[in-house]
């Protein structure tokens, strides 16, 4: 089950992001890197903003994870989210990565035990079709990890 | 008084012009485009010229308003700017009024509208998800459809990093409530708030409440922009425009509505300092120069940044600001949002605030400010870009 129903908008990649949802599928988070400067970025631009340079490669994300900010959503702007409210918006750094953040959610947690710098772990949302979402729990969440 | 060397700014907005404003849907009785039409033309009439002497018109946020059909419409024989500021979030409101104010000072133009009109029954509500948005892929599959939703993640850290609480918020709500109920034109005119309908209402996306969050609304506003030498035989008192500024921190483009990814020492910010900084040095001016300021408040959070970030108050000193009274009306000694703002007056992306700048100039405003002589306006906050004028009376 995937952790929003089947009718949440999915990723649509296009030709600028498709290398980041690429890595997704294979349920490995990965974030675009100058191979020229091997500066890191986020979401995904078809250029260095340092080198200018168009060649990428892709860095693995750290598995240290840890909450930059959050905030708890309670109201539905999509009719799919309603069963899930609340749920909670998250912002993720990866210490051993400065240079990215990743939108996210944070699944199988009380709103009111998240705090800005909680360590949190990866896990794949399995959303049909071959592709995966990258989500974040604060404990191991079993067999998705 | 305002110096002499404050007044070298060319261009002034000698008339304002605006629709009936309602809750989202409420005008169902003419086309969008229509009520756009009709705020320029009130405008114009405001200022006492005809659409034959308009050559430009300037926009922002994708208005849907199409400026080359709208010459159509009006019968304007000679278009020489038609121009729209990227980007969402109603950060172009005062970037459409600079852009103006560039055409005009560099004689490309003479006479320039900008506006911009919205009615959400008729098109789409923006607190709904949208298809579309720029990187979208990085924030729909995981429940961030809305403003609300994305600015709160700001908020959240804001309130971290320094000592702002829900408290504080309540207070930029609770003034645009007041400052409404003395305003007809409102949307929430005769409807009180009280501190404890504050707390009791319901959270959107915490820490906004839905108190926190602006109007959806359907209106259009629009102003008309000249030079002094023009302005002097017209039919409305003009009012200067000291300084006026559209940019962008590096970054912004994928932030707060997309990836999350702007330096970390602007995180939680607006978007607003380096601007902050040249439009005032541009107007001459310094932020204890302001008399009165209608500060985008899209979200009650972010206009406690802008305090900061405009230089009212030190870096996460907002909350104690409001806390003392400073931005009430009549005596606080900085009263914002003076016709009930977009929480409370309507959300026409801003050009609502434009027009309230220019009515406390003109000495029209349902909270007027006693011998108020300059007006901040700022644009859309926390998006890319950002933009804000420095209204001054003649």
């Amino acid at each position: 089950m995937a952790y929003f129903p089947d009718t949440m908008p999915r990723p649509t990649p296009n030709m600028d992001d498709a290398g980041f949802w690429d890595c997704c599928s294979q349920r490995k988070l990965a974030f675009q890197t100058c191979a020229e400067c091997d500066t890191p970025r986020h979401p995904p631009t078809p250029v260095c903003p340092k080198c200018h340079s168009t060649k990428v490669t892709w860095s693995e994300a750290p598995a240290e994870a840890e909450v930059y900010t959050y905030n708890v959503i309670h109201h539905a702007s999509h009719a799919a989210v309603t069963g899930r409210l609340p749920y909670i918006g998250a912002v993720i750094v990866f210490p051993g990565l400065p240079g990215v953040r990743l939108v996210s959610n944070l699944t199988d947690c009380d709103p009111s035990a998240v705090s800005i710098g909680m360590k949190v772990e990866l896990w794949w949302d399995d959303i049909g079709e071959g592709m995966f979402v990258p989500r974040f729990c604060p404990h191991a969440k079993g067999d998705s990890l | 008084m305002l110096s002499a060397t404050q007044r070298t700014g060319r261009c002034c907005i000698v008339g304002v012009g605006q629709s009936e404003f309602t809750k989202w849907g409420g005008i169902q009785n003419r086309s969008q485009f229509q009520v756009t039409a009709e705020a320029i033309l009130a405008a114009l009439a405001d200022a006492g010229l005809s659409p034959a002497e308009v050559d430009g018109l300037t926009s922002f946020s994708n208005d849907a308003n199409d400026a080359p059909l709208m010459q159509v419409a009006l019968g304007i024989p000679r278009l020489r700017l038609s121009g729209m500021i990227w980007g969402g979030g109603g950060g172009g409101t005062c970037g459409a009024i600079s852009m103006a104010c560039a055409a005009i000072e560099s004689a490309r133009a003479n006479v320039v509208v900008a506006y911009r009109g919205l009615c959400q029954g008729q098109s789409r509500r923006f607190g709904r998800f949208g298809q579309g948005r720029v990187n979208g892929n990085f924030v729909d599959p995981f429940g961030l459809f809305a403003p609300s939703q994305m600015l709160s993640l700001a908020m959240r850290r804001f309130m971290h990093l320094y000592p702002i609480t829900i408290e504080h918020m309540a207070e930029i709500a609770l003034n645009a409530r007041a400052n409404a109920n003395r305003n007809p034109n409102a949307v929430m005119h005769a409807r009180p708030l009280t501190y404890e309908q504050y707390f009791a209402s319901r959270w959107i996306a915490e820490p906004f409440r839905l108190y926190d969050c602006c109007l959806e609304t359907d209106g259009a506003c629009a102003v008309v922009i000249t030079t002094r030498e023009r302005a002097r035989d017209l039919a409305s008192p003009a009012v200067d425009i000291l300084a006026a500024a559209h940019g962008s921190g590096p970054g912004w483009g994928s932030g707060l509505l997309s990836g999350h990814n702007m330096p970390d020492e602007d995180y939680a910010s607006t978007n607003s300092r380096y601007l902050a900084r040249e439009l005032f040095h541009a107007a001459g001016l310094e932020p204890k120069d302001i008399d009165v300021a209608q500060i985008y408040d899209h979200f009650s959070g972010l206009v406690l940044m802008a305090l900061e970030d405009f230089g009212f108050c030190g870096r996460g000193e907002s909350g104690e600001f409001v806390a003392s009274g400073a931005i009430r009306w009549p005596d606080g000694k900085l009263p914002i949002n003076t016709s009930g703002g977009q929480l409370s007056e309507a959300y026409v992306h801003g050009m609502n605030l434009v027009i309230e700048g220019v009515r406390q100039l003109r000495g029209q405003s349902t909270s007027q400010v006693n011998d108020a002589e300059t007006c901040l306006v700022t644009g859309g906050l926390g998006v890319s870009p950002t933009s804000a004028i420095i209204l001054g009376r003649q």
